[in-house]
């Protein structure tokens, strides 16, 4: 009906106009996406060398290296996926296994769903009451280990529900047919069926960890460590920290530039290097599926 | 692009059935979720295919292992797992509620007096503009943060979804296969940059620009920091669009064209309508983001506690005034209580917005 008062060239430039518009505008994001990639890696390359990455900051930081930075954010982002592979893995085997289909099942799911939404700073909030203050392990990296953890807890398990619904329901009948018991059907047959998809997931929990600022800033990190933190309960840096540090209260704010994109250059090679494995491993796996 | 009408044969390219794997999950946090709910009562209605198909509806796999006597066979270690992997779920679901209760505990003493100073009431706290918490004679008004927190959500928004929707547009219905096969991934990996490091670019590329080019006093305002947003916001958008408009069964596109409709007509008329709910879900968790974003406006937007009359005023929202002030207070002190208290408001405001996108997209699934 709507179509009738256009001739065919019309409804022709219409479409190609249009289709001109949306490439135009697809180009143009993803030009802007590139140039900023390029702008960092060239803004940060230079200030990397090998003292820049294995010493500690000298003269209040305008000099030196990052090491307890870049040290920081891996225990930080390795420990909190020991909270959250843990936790994760077992609510979406609760989820996917276990639960019967019901309301309790998707409030739990909208719950989890829900949190992933919640602001990064509320999980900070949280951590400074919960851990840091009530449980008194004070600003330490225990704490934001423990807040990242709870942060990164909805990404795993949302992931890890999604892998292990994608394993086909023929391989529990199959395990359960040949006298498996439940745990034993996951354990052995369904566990190591979707075990590579739920580690995707969890790599990019992991990426995303290591990204974070402000739940560190407010439970963990510090602005300057003379040493590697050798205990859970020491403050320790991070490198996205550092980097804000620098830009906003830093004593050379111009002077440091390098510094900071070479932080910067550091963190995306460590964010988009875990991203990129997760992306390629998923890829593979897609390959390699029987099912 | 080609002059010719499309073919179907074009858009007739074998791709897989839904987003595998975790795929959306880096940037989606989780909207998987919202999708799964939805999917139950609809599995019955698809024709099962001989290969490669999912399995076909819940309701047989459910039989098959009610049909075992599971009960006689549960074992020890069965039951130990059984409820090891409930307490896994009861907390990562109950963390919400102990949020909400952290959240609320350290925040409710500042509803009463304490120590000689009065209680702040709730009507000024949410409708006072005056945010002065380090003052002797102390103001606690939160609408100006949450007023720079709405205004840089919906002009970030008003950036992001065209171009986000756009993109996804040239993904799912213009890009060839290949194209998007390489695309789209890489948009996904530019949504986990850090946003510390956009902050900074914020600082160092957009602000110096914006002040020359405008003639500005500062270039740390309210445009800066949406446009940073945006940058932030329109992957999500794009990847979760593109899901959304690719989900739309082949068939309906089809007869679309068979009615002589061109390509665009097809993504105006009949993709993007039949998308809608995945499409605002998109548009809405990409606006969760840009509303829960700390970094990004703590180092860009200024930081005055201003309800903004411009696009170049300078501003202060609620995540970057929590990060700002929360390492300058006294635990448990009135200022400390009021910056809970904030945190309040933003878990509700991005809780409503999550309950939105679930809502529509369940809503329009259902219609469809």
């Amino acid at each position: 009906m709507f179509l009738l008062g256009y001739s065919k060239e019309a409804r022709k430039r219409r479409d190609q106009l249009a289709t001109g518009v949306i490439v135009a505008l697809a180009g143009f994001i993803l030009l802007v996406l590139a140039s900023l990639l390029i702008y960092i890696c060239v803004q940060g390359i230079s200030a990397i060398n090998w003292e820049f990455l294995s010493q500690f900051p000298r003269e209040s930081m305008t000099k030196g290296g990052i090491l307890p930075a870049i040290v920081g954010t891996l225990y930080l982002a390795l420990g909190s996926m020991v909270i959250s592979i843990p936790l994760g893995f077992g609510a979406a085997i609760y989820l996917s296994e276990y639960a019967k289909q019901g309301p309790l099942v998707s409030v739990i799911r909208l719950g989890v769903a829900n949190l992933a939404g919640v602001p990064s700073v509320v999980f900070g909030l949280f951590g400074l009451s919960l851990f840091v203050t009530t449980f008194g392990f004070g600003r330490s990296l225990l704490s934001g280990c423990l807040t990242l953890g709870l942060l990164t807890l909805p990404t795993v398990t949302a992931a890890a529900e999604e892998a292990l619904r994608q394993t086909p329901g023929s391989f529990r009948e199959a395990a359960l047919a040949l006298g498996a018991n439940r745990f034993q059907a996951i354990r052995q047959v369904i566990l190591p069926a979707a075990l590579p998809g739920m580690l995707t997931g969890a790599i990019l929990a992991l990426g995303r960890a290591a990204g974070e600022t402000a739940p560190i800033s407010l439970t963990s990190a510090t602005a300057y460590s003379p040493s590697l933190p050798d205990s859970p309960f020491n403050e320790a840096m991070a490198l996205t920290t550092h980097i804000y540090n620098l830009a906003t209260n830093g004593a050379n704010i111009a002077g440091t530039r390098p510094q900071q994109f070479g932080t910067s250059l550091v963190l995306m090679a460590i964010v988009l290097g875990l991203s990129l494995a997760a992306v390629i491993l998923r890829a593979r796996l897609r390959r390699s599926r029987k099912w | 692009m080609s002059e010719k009408e499309p073919k179907i044969s074009q858009d007739n390219r074998d791709r897989p059935e839904e987003p595998t794997l975790a795929s959306v999950v880096s940037v989606t946090d989780g909207a998987s979720l919202f999708e799964e709910v939805d999917e139950k009562p609809k599995a019955p209605l698809k024709v099962p295919s001989l290969e490669g198909a999912p399995a076909p509806a819940e309701s047989y796999e459910e039989a098959s292992l009610r049909a075992i006597p599971l009960k006689p066979r549960l074992s020890k270690a069965e039951h130990g797992s059984r409820f090891f992997f409930l307490l896994c779920a009861i907390l990562a679901m109950g963390q919400m509620l102990l949020i909400m209760v952290f959240l609320f505990t350290e925040s409710v003493g500042l509803l009463f007096s304490q120590g000689g100073s009065p209680g702040v009431s709730l009507g000024s706290f949410l409708f006072g503009r005056d945010w002065y918490p380090t003052y002797p004679d102390a103001s606690f008004g939160a609408l100006a943060l949450i007023g720079g927190s709405l205004a840089v959500t919906v002009v970030s928004t008003a950036i992001a979804a065209p171009l986000g929707l756009g993109l996804a547009m040239f993904l799912s219905c213009i890009a060839g296969r290949r194209t998007r096969e390489w695309v789209k991934p890489a948009v996904e990996l530019l949504a986990s940059v850090p946003s510390v490091v956009l902050g900074l670019v914020g600082m160092v590329v957009i602000a110096p620009f914006l002040q020359q080019t405008l003639n500005l006093p500062t270039g740390l305002n309210l445009l800066n920091a949406s446009l940073i947003l945006a940058i932030m916001a329109t992957p999500t958008i794009a990847s979760l669009g593109e899901d959304a408009l690719s989900a739309v069964p082949q068939d309906v596109k089809d007869a679309s064209y068979a009615l002589g409709a061109t390509r665009w007509e097809t993504i105006w008329r009949v993709t993007t309508p039949a998308a809608l709910g995945g499409l605002s879900t998109a548009v809405i968790l990409g606006l969760g983001r840009s509303l829960g974003e700390t970094m990004v406006v703590l180092m860009v937007a200024g930081g005055a506690a201003q309800i903004p009359n411009s696009l170049f005023d300078s501003v202060r929202p609620l995540t970057s005034t929590l990060a700002a002030e929360m390492g300058e207070t006294a635990i448990g002190s009135r200022h400390y209580q009021a910056l809970f208290a904030l945190g309040v408001i933003l878990f509700f405001m991005t809780l409503a917005f999550n309950l939105l996108a679930w809502y529509l997209s369940r809503r329009w699934r259902t219609r469809r």
